[in-house]
């Protein structure tokens, strides 16, 4: 298991595709590391040396990505701006629907999550005439 | 698909003339009714106050800075959100 970038293990896959692990890089990202890095993609994760899992680090840091923890505060960041002025896309946010204009009669299962049937709540007293 | 850059930003003419006039005068900013909900908050409407018409009303909107890109339509809602609730009395009558 080799570590990279402080938490990320990927594990005994090609590094190619154990580098998407890390949240920021997708597998575009990873080949061009590769290529930069002069790796060969097909080697496993574990096989790698230390010089080589430096040179994977430094390089992802040259190239401006940010990655991680980064990553994930600076969508924070632009989530709250957007919340800080209450605009529609901030509604869509806090109501948890999506936010590109998508559909929602149908799908868009991704933002509302598992199907929970919606419903009124009967109250028993408010059958006609009993209220 | 986003706008050309050739083009710069949208807004309403009309819009543009009122808030420059006030600018100008350096008078009370009174609010300005509108109805130029695609018109984008440029750095000379920032401070004024817009009653933005939703198709019914007019939606107060004060411009900030942090709303400078987006349009004054996106502040003033079109619908209602309409969440399904508990059967009550005032519901079922």
């Amino acid at each position: 298991m080799a570590r990279l970038l402080g938490v990320d293990i990927p594990n005994d896959k090609k590094i190619e595709y154990s580098l998407p692990y890390i949240y920021g890089i997708g597998l575009p990202l990873s080949r061009k590391i590769l290529a930069a890095t002069n790796i060969d993609p097909h080697i496993r994760a574990g096989e790698l040396s230390d010089d080589q899992l430096a040179s994977i680090a430094s390089t992802i840091a040259g190239m401006k990505v940010s990655t991680e923890g980064d990553l994930r505060r600076e969508i924070q960041q632009h989530m709250k701006r957007l919340l800080g002025i209450n605009c529609y896309r901030a509604h869509r946010h806090r109501r948890g629907l999506p936010v590109r204009g998508q559909r929602t009669h149908t799908n868009a299962r991704t933002r509302k999550g598992v199907r929970k049937t919606v419903g009124v709540a009967h109250n028993p007293n408010a059958k006609k005439g009993k209220v | 698909m986003a706008r050309s850059l050739k083009k710069g930003p949208f807004v309403q003419q009309a819009l543009l003339d009122k808030v420059d006039k006030i600018n100008a005068s350096g008078g009370p900013k009174k609010p300005i009714k509108t109805w130029a909900r695609s018109s984008m908050i440029t750095p000379d409407l920032v401070g004024h106050t817009f009653l933005v018409h939703n198709g019914k009303d007019f939606v107060s909107v004060y411009a900030t800075e942090n709303m400078v890109g987006h349009r004054l339509g996106e502040f003033a809602l079109t619908r209602i959100f309409k969440a399904h609730g508990a059967h009550t009395a005032k519901v079922s009558k």
